[in-house]
């Protein structure tokens, strides 16, 4: 099992890193909302991640880190 | 173990780019590699006029602003100023590189600059406001083109690649995208051999990396990689266009 850690506030909210994940641990936060005003990603099944860092290389905005 | 972090070599604040333009993924890249050559402290970046005009915001080593097109022309003179010491890189898009900036781009080529030019197709123009490009699909809707690019008064998409491929000048030419996990991957390898010819004193090195504008297009970010994996990649196709050291010369090319 990875930890997965976001800058939540640098987020926008675009999803690249939900559609990468090929174990389904991210979704966009329905109910919240971050400074800059959009739903930002969350690790919904954390135990499932297996680290394979895919959802990083996609983010545009650099704000997952993974360790192990 | 951290798996994977922010590169040093790119400053920890949030960038102005919209969301799901993979302008991010590629200034990681180009950061990714500074820090793995360990040449962050030596590196002048050349900033181009267009929505990267911000670059020198988020790279951490020495960045100069051009004006528009003129990146290859200055990287010229950093690099022949103090050619021991610099690496150079310029960071370009598709209005600045293959329109305004052609004359500069196709002569820093031909005379062999040993610079490496980092070269961001997404066939609009994105900061002012999606106007049609020189390298925007035949029958893309745009700003300036709302019935379709028709080819009969708008002319053909410039492909920078095969046509720098002609020259003798440039050293590497190769075309990427970031659409998916895998074709990341590929391209960081382009991007870091691009900078091991600089190092290594090789000449001038292009890479071009097809990449997405969901705002300009009209789609969600993933509509719009999904639209460069459908349309554009077709267009143009990814792969080595000229390699000399490994004998890649002159319109073969070499896919992965």
């Amino acid at each position: 099992m990875a930890k997965l850690t976001f800058k939540t506030d640098n987020c926008k909210g675009c999803g690249l890193c939900v559609d990468a994940c090929p174990k389904k641990v991210l979704a966009l936060a329905k109910e919240k909302i971050n400074k800059k005003g959009h739903h930002p990603v969350e690790a919904v099944n954390e135990d499932a991640c297996i680290g394979c860092a895919f959802c990083a290389t996609m983010c545009p905005d650099c704000i997952i880190k993974i360790e192990k | 173990m951290v798996v994977f972090d922010k590169p040093h070599a790119l400053n920890d604040i949030p960038m102005h780019y919209c969301p799901g333009c993979t302008h991010g993924i590629i200034h990681r890249l180009v950061a990714e590699c500074l820090d793995e050559l360990g040449i962050e402290g030596q590196t002048i970046g050349i900033a181009p006029v267009g929505c990267s005009v911000l670059a020198y915001n988020y790279f951490n080593c020495d960045m100069i602003e051009a004006a528009h097109g003129r990146a290859p022309a200055i990287a010229t003179g950093v690099t022949r100023a103090d050619p021991e010491n610099h690496i150079v890189f310029t960071y370009q898009g598709d209005g600045d590189l293959a329109s305004i900036g052609m004359a500069e781009t196709v002569h820093a080529a031909a005379r062999n600059e040993n610079i490496t030019v980092i070269f961001v197709n997404n066939a609009i123009y994105g900061m002012t406001g999606g106007q049609m490009a020189p390298t925007s699909l035949p029958g893309q809707v745009t700003q300036t083109s709302p019935y379709g690019r028709d080819t009969n008064h708008c002319g053909f998409p410039i492909k920078v690649c095969e046509m720098l491929s002609e020259l003798d000048g440039p050293e590497y030419l190769e075309r990427v995208a970031v659409n998916n996990v895998k074709n990341v991957k590929n391209a960081k390898k382009a991007i870091k051999k691009a900078f091991e010819n600089q190092i290594n004193k090789k000449g001038f090195s292009l890479v071009e990396v097809i990449s997405s504008c969901p705002t300009n297009w009209g789609m969600t970010p993933q509509k719009a990689l999904e639209w460069v994996a459908d349309k554009m990649i077709p267009y143009y196709p990814l792969g080595v266009y000229k390699d000399r050291s490994a004998g890649i010369v002159k319109g073969e090319v070499k896919n992965d």
